[in-house]
């Protein structure tokens, strides 16, 4: 864990023992028993506004608190552990949109509400069922825009999109012009094909060529923030569950074959946490951005892919069963790995930008 | 606006910045510029220059070689913001530190936090000057990873220690002056029976033999002890608390070897930079073997990683005070990672990463031949790979033995 200031520690904390005590994964059971297709409870993400997540990277004179991408990273990861449904990240990557790209007047529109949870939004990207974000077809013609958007992310939540289109970022509002078809995957979070036909679109115009390429550093790094979670949670679990499980009349925890897989997972973990605090303290400083997203992205992948089979396998019989968490995690885990870029997508990242 | 006391710090601060300049023109020969010297290593013999000489003793007598060690012991007594400004002040004209080995590593530390204070006196300020190489008495023949299992026995006879039995991977034992050694006090009791004793290695009875390795260097000794006399105030700390002092030098130890400062610099040149210069390249700029290339990008990215989690752990125990458990974790991907890329330099470089001497092959070439064969080393002494497991998995994670 990096070297916290105090008032992050007291963030940290507030968010562990909120995910703990009243977001625990049987609240996530619920969410998903209750088949409401935004697959969030909408009182919970009023708590977390009430408690100011949801402005973390919002400027003050917006409605935030400005306390940084580090801290942001803290409370999404004590969710990730709990796989707390919410629109929290899609949310707050679409507040840094605005944040670069915005006029004064689209930030005084959009932000105050973000930061306040009133408004829910989310990034809409990709065209296809691969992270491709250099062939996008989506144009607009007349301040409408057309083209359609596949597997976006907590769509149904969302009233405001941050579209990307052949020539830039656009805020678009729901409404007309927007529809949704559901796609249901194994996470049972809010999925959607999003399809929109001549809809009314504000053009981001700061922030530069870079623009879209900066947000999905955003997402790729508060993304690997949740999965930090998720693969401590697997950890944690695993390991308890080790301690107290006994066969050939002795505690697995006590067999050397699995101590020894246990230490490879300890220090796969801690590369991820590196990797990841690393890439959200590269947003903070703003230096080396796009090089430590791809490191945060990847290790997250690869240690969180690894963690969630081990998990399952170390649980035996019983990691199999809907009625152990650890197989939401598995289920949550590729879905995850598949966002902002797969493990291979972030190699050949990483390979440009260090030249070779 | 900043405070009295701010303005005050920072003109001290840039006091000693002007101190450790000054110091520098005066003492550094500029001939050892981007140097190293084989003084700070235990690869080789003492044969320093007069340079090199002159540079180790201007050093000791600051004793900025361990800057932020006590002074009244021959330290520097620095802060630690002063030692990084010396760091910096250093880097900045191509200095290096000329002093190190076992003594500033492993032993000063671990004698600073045991040691009586005659020991401490005794010891500590040679250490400071460069003047005495240690070497590590630990490993014996069937004691290796099962370290307490040895059985070098020194028996109590009245004013001195009578000591008979062989150690082994002792290493740079034949050009070290003194030796730190894990002896056997007590055959009744195996982690109990175990104390902590200096030994001269002119001590008559005192016999090493270097032994070759893989790599052709023989960077390591078996060490003989036939019947030689320890005086009793070598011994450090309590009768029987060898066991206790020796994990904790381990610990500096383990937290040198996985150095990931150190480690990078011993690598040098990016990988992808020399794959660049061995291998295909488009007209794109990309490696044209895009496998290899994928390899490439997957090792750097955990490289990166490692390296950040070594950053990381230094900021954490500098934050919560002295070394932590971490350490075994930093040994353990350290060294494996640094054998991935040996081993994949080679294929990379393919005949060409492979000669052992003669034509044909730079010294950079060989040398890395060299250090791919020693470098399998590194996963076996300090505590092999499976030893940190059992370490991660007890200690840290706390899975128990069969009850």
């Amino acid at each position: 864990m990096a070297v916290l200031t105090e008032e992050q520690e007291m963030l940290r904390d507030m968010a562990r023992d909120w995910a703990s005590n009243e977001s625990p994964v049987t609240e996530f059971r619920k969410v998903r028993a209750s088949g409401d297709p935004k697959a969030y409870d909408e009182g919970a993400y009023g708590k977390m506004a009430d408690m100011g997540w949801t402005g973390v990277i919002v400027p003050e004179e917006h409605g935030g608190s400005d306390f940084g991408w580090l801290s942001a990273g803290l409370v999404v990861e004590e969710l990730g552990k709990t796989l707390t449904a919410s629109p929290l990240v899609a949310t707050t990557v679409a507040a840094s949109a605005i944040i670069l790209g915005g006029s004064d007047e689209q930030k005084a529109k959009y932000l105050p509400r973000l930061a306040s949870g009133e408004m829910v939004a989310t990034l809409a990207v990709d065209e296809g069922p691969r992270h491709a974000p250099e062939t996008i077809e989506t144009s607009v013609s007349g301040g409408k825009l057309s083209g359609t958007k596949a597997f976006v992310h907590e769509a149904h939540g969302a009233d405001l999109f941050v579209v990307a289109a052949k020539d830039g970022l656009y805020l678009v509002e729901k409404g007309e012009g927007v529809s949704l078809s559901t796609r249901k995957m194994t996470d049972q979070r809010s999925h959607a094909e999003v399809t929109f036909e001549g809809a009314g679109a504000d053009k981001l115009e700061g922030g530069g060529d870079g623009l879209l390429e900066d947000v999905l550093d955003r997402a790729r790094i508060l993304t690997a923030a949740e999965m930090l979670g998720m693969a401590q949670a697997v950890f944690d679990t695993t390991l308890d569950y080790l301690k107290q499980r006994v066969q050939f009349n002795q505690v697995l925890a006590t067999f050397q074959a699995l101590q020894h897989r246990m230490a490879d997972l300890f220090g796969d973990l801690a590369m991820m946490r590196s990797a990841v605090e690393g890439g959200l303290q590269a947003l903070d400083s703003g230096f080396g951005v796009a090089r430590a997203a791809s490191i945060a992205k990847a290790e997250a992948n690869r240690v969180l892919h690894t963690m969630s089979r081990e998990g399952i396998q170390l649980h035996g019989g019983i990691g199999m069963t809907d009625e152990y968490d650890v197989g939401f995690y598995l289920k949550r885990a590729r879905i995850l790995e598949n966002a902002w870029g797969s493990t291979s997508y972030l190699r050949d990242r990483f390979a440009r930008i260090g030249g070779y | 606006m900043a405070t009295q006391a701010e303005i005050d710090t920072q003109s001290e601060e840039a006091a000693f910045r002007e101190e450790v300049k000054q110091f520098l023109a005066e003492n550094f020969p500029p001939e050892l510029k981007g140097k190293s010297n084989a003084l700070a290593s235990v690869e080789g013999p003492t044969n320093e220059n007069d340079a090199q000489a002159k540079w180790r003793k201007a050093m000791g007598s600051r004793g900025w070689g361990t800057p932020t060690w006590p002074k009244e012991y021959g330290g520097g007594g620095l802060s630690r913001k002063q030692a990084r400004i010396l760091n910096e002040e250093m880097a900045k004209v191509g200095a290096f530190n000329p002093i190190g080995g076992m003594g500033v590593m492993m032993f000063g530390p671990t004698l600073l936090e045991y040691g009586s204070e005659e020991q401490k006196k005794e010891h500590i300020p040679p250490i400071c000057r460069g003047e005495i190489r240690w070497c590590q008495g630990y490993s014996e023949p069937n004691a290796g990873s099962d370290l307490a299992n040895l059985q070098t026995m020194a028996e109590d006879k009245g004013d001195h220690y009578l000591v008979n039995g062989q150690k082994t991977w002792t290493s740079g034992g034949q050009w070290a002056d003194k030796c730190f050694c894990l002896v056997r006090t007590d055959r009744s009791d195996k982690h109990k029976g175990i104390s902590f004793l200096l030994i001269d290695m002119d001590t008559p009875g005192v016999e090493v033999r270097p032994i070759q390795m893989i790599s052709g260097m023989s960077p390591f000794c078996e060490t003989f002890f036939t019947d030689v006399k320890v005086p009793k105030e070598n011994l450090v700390g309590e009768e029987g608390q060898g066991w206790t002092i020796g994990k904790r030098l381990l610990q500096h130890e383990r937290t040198n070897l996985s150095g990931g400062g150190a480690m990078a610099r011993l690598m040098g040149a990016s990988m992808s930079d020399i794959a660049k210069k061995h291998l295909e390249v488009g007209e794109d700029g990309e490696l044209a073997d895009k496998v290899m290339r994928d390899r490439i990008a997957d090792f750097e990215i955990r490289w990166n990683s490692f390296l950040l989690t070594a950053r990381r752990a230094t900021e954490e125990s500098k934050a919560a005070g002295g070394v932590s458990d971490i350490a075994s974790v930093l040994k353990k991907l350290g060294t494996k990672l640094g054998q991935e890329r040996a081993e994949m330099l080679i294929e990379i470089m393919g005949y060409q990463a492979l000669g052992w001497e003669g034509e044909g092959f730079s010294d950079a070439e060989l040398a890395g031949t060299r250090g791919w064969l020693f470098g399998k080393a590194t996963t076996i002494y300090g505590g092999s790979t499976e030893i940190q497991n059992n370490i991660i998995a007890k200690r840290v994670l706390g899975m128990l033995d069969h009850q």
